[in-house]
């Protein structure tokens, strides 16, 4: 492999051959004072968020401003209608007829919540992202089969290259290698 | 969905290629009591093997056959939709007295199916039935379809299908004449929608991982292409699947009360009127309950259909098979009581118009559609109580296909049984269906069945990254 400078380097990365091994390795990563570090495998791991000290994410958030905004506008969206810029009798139900209004309004809570998650993951996970420097380390493909993989990023501060090969190194990986920009 | 590490078992796997030579299986052990979910002693390898060489080669004979008599089936549809058009309503059997038939029939019919796939992916999510990640994708796939051929047969029925943005509440030159608020007819164009968006967006969801596998392992230049595009970048890191993970369990519970409101507006087009036989309060919980249970019994139709054709018989069991039953059974059972209740209510209520309804339906002109859904509706599913039957292919086969056909005709008795003789008997009437109204029934089947053997063709038809998430689900 050929060696590059730490300026073009996205980080360092080892594979792993399951997910047990990739928890433990991420444990003891975050334990050894790396921060700006992450997993990659082919199906989600509760453990590996804590591992890598994951924890929060704002999306239920995004997703009640969602729902408020979708129960709002599509109440206020009927009351105005029916209401204010075009009244009509219709069998001599009052024109404010809330009741049934709220069937629409559920559906547009749905709706506008649904969106607000579906979206908001997006873009928090900045998707869609056509290119990564992941996908230059020469067996990831196997992300999405059956491979493991921990990467420390060189944005890291306490990121030294030939430091974190060798950490990396010490903790049952198959493969480290170095994943350019 | 999501794993969590406990145990690590060691099985060696020959791989061919250099890059993999060896790969051991660490699944994490959910329970040792428990039976497998996925048979054959799977690694995580063979998962994304077994389901992506379903994409690769050329479709086999079934697949054509099975596609060219769909194609015909539609192609039938589409004459009867143009002759409809072209020439008009008139084209039906309806009347002044029964206004609504064959078309509302197919639409109820087509919706209900609909409520399975979102039922297997969101309810049974939260319930945490790990069986489900076999099923889901296909019976999401499967909804979408339905609900598609389901929103037809509104838009046909309106004469001028080309008019129908009219139910949209959009700023228009007549005055702005906003849309009635108030009818039931119009909650169902948002319930429907909104639920055809929401399965769309939880499939395509669900789907993302998989397409990022898909895309890592295909060499077709075509289909890199629009799995690389569909994809969106998916690379597996931690923090997207967190994320994911969390929206997937808020789109579930979102999911949820959605599915039980669609079929419950869809019986407020029914039940907030005021003929006998519609007027009634059970009709909610009556065709949430029947709409699950046919979803069902359409889901286990196709899956035995798929397992048998794609050779899945290691991912689809027969313990999932059983569990659809059971659910089945449940359902079924549930739809049983509706219409004993129905006919306790109808009596009880000492309304001579309600009485009459009953007694019309069991015992008049249309009693035959009548007894031909009761016994497959309520007698039939509960077969399911014993465990030879739930367990044999070809029974649940007959049996499915049995329920299938008794909820068609629930629908149409609902509808045409209730309107034919209404409060005036002056206006009493018989329906019978022309054949551009059964040509359209058969092209409506005959788009389910073409459009759902594309997406076989295209997609991953069980969800690679759910599977792998429960191979540890028992002890082999």
């Amino acid at each position: 492999m050929v060696k590059t400078k730490a300026s073009r380097l996205y980080g360092v990365m080892a594979q792993f051959d399951n997910p047990s091994t990739l928890v433990a390795a991420a444990r003891e990563t975050y334990a050894a004072g790396y921060r700006k570090i992450n997993g990659y495998s082919p199906f989600p791991i509760e453990e590996l968020s804590e591992a890598i000290g994951f924890t929060r994410t704002g999306l239920p958030l995004i997703v009640l401003a969602g729902g408020i905004i979708g129960g709002l506008g599509g109440f206020f969206m009927q009351y105005w209608m029916e209401v204010i810029n075009y009244p009509l009798n219709v069998g001599g139900k009052p024109f404010n007829s809330w009741p049934a209004f709220i069937p629409i309004t559920f559906e547009c809570i749905v709706l506008c919540a649904a969106f607000a998650a579906v979206f908001g993951m997006l873009a928090l996970n900045k998707l869609p992202q056509p290119y990564h420097p992941v996908f230059n380390a020469p067996n990831f493909a196997l992300a999405t089969r059956d491979s493991f993989f921990l990467v420390i990023e060189s944005k890291d501060p306490k990121f030294d290259h030939d430091e974190a090969r060798r950490f990396l190194k010490s903790l049952e990986a198959r493969e480290v290698v170095d994943v350019e920009l | 969905m999501a794993v969590s590490v406990r145990e690590v078992g060691r099985v060696e796997i020959n791989e061919t290629g250099q890059q993999t030579a060896s790969f051991e299986i660490a699944h994490p052990v959910y329970s040792k009591l428990r039976s497998p979910l996925i048979l054959g002693h799977k690694s995580y390898a063979d998962v994304t093997r077994d389901i992506c060489q379903l994409l690769d080669p050329k479709p086999g004979r079934g697949w054509w056959i099975s596609f060219s008599v769909s194609l015909v089936l539609l192609v039938i549809g589409v004459v009867a939709a143009v002759h409809t058009v072209t020439t008009g309503i008139g084209t039906w059997g309806l009347n002044k007295t029964v206004g609504w038939a064959f078309g509302i029939t197919n639409f109820v019919f087509w919706i209900g199916i609909g409520h399975a796939g979102t039922f297997i992916s969101a309810i049974l999510f939260l319930f945490n039935q790990k069986w489900r990640t076999s099923v889901n994708r296909s019976a999401e796939a499967m909804t979408l379809i339905a609900v598609m051929c389901a929103g037809l047969f509104p838009i046909i029925h309106m004469g001028r299908p080309w008019l129908f943005y009219w139910v949209l509440p959009y700023p228009n030159t007549r005055g702005t004449l906003w849309v009635n608020f108030r009818s039931p007819l119009l909650w169902d164009f948002f319930a429907i929608s909104t639920y055809f968006t929401i399965s769309a967006v939880f499939w395509y969801l669900g789907l993302v991982p998989d397409l990022a596998t898909a895309r890592d392992r295909t060499k077709s230049k075509l289909r890199q292409t629009l799995y690389r595009a569909m994809s969106l970048g998916w690379n597996g890191s931690n923090r997207t699947w967190s994320r994911y993970e969390t929206v997937y369990t808020v789109l579930a519970a979102l999911a949820t009360p959605l599915v039980l409101s669609v079929h419950s507006i869809v019986s407020f087009d029914f039940a907030t009127s005021l003929i006998p036989g519609w007027h009634s309060t059970i009709f909610p919980p009556y065709f949430v309950a029947g709409a699950v249970f046919s979803g069902f019994a359409m889901v286990m139709t196709l899956m035995i259909l798929v397992r048998k054709l794609m050779h899945l018989e290691d991912y689809i069991t027969a313990q999932h098979l059983e569990n659809m039953c059971k659910v089945a059974l449940l359902t079924g059972s549930i739809v049983g009581l509706a219409y004993v209740t129905e006919i306790f209510i109808g009596v009880y209520s000492g309304n001579p118009n309600e009485i009459f309804v009953i007694i019309n339906r069991g015992l008049g002109p249309y009693a035959w559609a009548y007894w031909i859904m009761f016994s497959c509706n309520a007698l039939v599913p509960q077969l399911f109580w014993f465990k030879k039957l739930r367990t044999s292919i070809p029974a649940i086969f007959t049996l499915s296909i049995l329920i299938n056909v008794g909820m068609w005709f629930e629908r149409f008795v609902i509808i045409v049984t209730s309107l034919h003789r209404d409060f005036l008997p002056s206006s009493w009437a018989m329906y019978t269906p022309t054949i551009t109204e059964v040509g359209l029934l058969v092209g409506s089947f005959g788009l389910f069945f073409t459009a759902f053997l594309i997406f076989l063709r295209l997609f991953p038809v069980i969800s690679i990254n759910e599977v792998k998430g429960v191979l540890g689900y028992a002890k082999h």
